[in-house]
């Protein structure tokens, strides 16, 4: 296959979800995203269920890579994070391991520093568990997929 | 980049609407945003100018159903048409799973069509894939306008591989849902090669 794929598994899943559900708290902040670079969530914590995080997703994996164009025509390598301050709310973006984003959400009752210092530890955690993803990316097939049939893809377009 | 997501036993799958500026890529999305059901969609964004032409993209979540236990979600996104825009295209490019080509079947356009599937094919490469590897359709749009070219021209103009091809009415939405369930097809099935 020519696209890679990007694979998680449970495990992982959970210690990236106890991250950010960590750094949430720690922050205190509202919410935490963590998107895959192509605008996939990945985990969310806080007061996320209240957002539209499939939303927000792509539209932050957008801003990211709109960034990441403009740091390339002026020859920087990555911005590696941004913030965006509003009226009441404010959002810190942080690019981790290259292919995620840490996105933070936040409001009055917590500060840039504080949000920035604690973003910086769940990132190299976060870092960290990446490098598993990929370990175990590597050396395992996803056999669900093998066992798709012409049939069970039609069945999707049968309403 | 296909997300297949273990923990929530999801498999998300990236498709892109590409063509030149005023082919109906917009309006695809917005006919099929329209047309499904309320608990299959997410909302649907436009990142457009005060025009309505599209600055960024358009994005629209849908949900499929379920295939092996897994629910299976495709994120549809349109690309900017016109042509300075391209830094944008690029972009949107990235981590693409399967990509409809949307012509505009009008004579007039005919320069532009062309321009824009040239600037695929050199998008796509410069992001590392190959458009003939890809899960890939094409879709003639605007068949009701007076001056659209018969398809057998268009076809072997613009589809010299010959993908799937649909003929389409993006305004009353003739065309719109094969084209689309013939990518989402394609890429379910490159999905399965892969594994």
């Amino acid at each position: 296959m020519l696209t890679p794929q990007l694979v998680m598994y449970e495990e992982e899943v959970r210690q990236i979800q106890n991250v950010a559900d960590r750094l949430q708290q720690d922050s205190r902040s509202q919410a935490i995203l963590v998107v895959d670079k192509n605008g996939q969530l990945i985990a969310a914590s806080g007061s996320a269920s209240e957002l539209d995080t499939t939303s927000l997703s792509s539209l932050v994996a957008g801003n990211v890579a709109a960034t990441g164009g403009i740091a390339q025509l002026i020859e920087e390598e990555e911005f590696t994070g941004q913030f965006h301050e509003g009226k009441g709310k404010s959002v810190h973006m942080t690019i981790v391991g290259r292919k995620m984003i840490l996105a933070v959400l936040f409001d009055k009752s917590t500060t840039q520093g504080l949000v920035k210092l604690r973003v910086k530890k769940a990132s190299v955690e976060l870092e960290s568990i990446l490098l598993e993803v990929d370990k175990k990316a590597a050396s395992s097939k996803n056999d669900v997929f093998s066992e798709i049939t012409d049939a069970d893809i039609d069945n999707l377009f049968n309403d | 980049m296909s997300f297949i997501n273990y923990s929530s036993r999801e498999i998300n799958c990236k498709l892109v609407y590409y063509g030149p500026g005023l082919c109906g890529k917009t309006t695809n999305l917005q006919y099929i945003y329209n047309k499904t059901r309320e608990d299959a969609k997410g909302k649907m964004i436009s990142l457009a100018t005060e025009t309505e032409r599209t600055l960024f993209f358009d994005f629209l979540p849908l949900s499929l159903g379920e295939i092996r236990g897994f629910r299976t979600r495709f994120h549809l996104y349109t690309v900017p048409g016109q042509v300075f825009y391209d830094a944008s295209r690029k972009l949107i490019l990235k981590g693409v799973d399967g990509v409809c080509f949307v012509a505009d079947s009008q004579l007039e356009r005919m320069e532009a069509n062309i321009e824009s599937l040239e600037n695929l094919r050199e998008n796509l490469t410069e992001q590392g894939y190959e458009l003939d590897k890809l899960p890939y359709c094409v879709q003639y749009n605007k068949r009701d306008l007076p001056s659209a070219v018969p398809v057998e021209e268009l076809s072997e103009l613009l589809n010299p591989t010959k993908v799937p091809e649909y003929e389409a009415i993006a305004t009353t939405g003739q065309g719109v849902f094969d084209t689309l369930k013939a990518l989402a097809k394609q890429v379910l099935q490159e999905l399965r090669k892969g594994s």
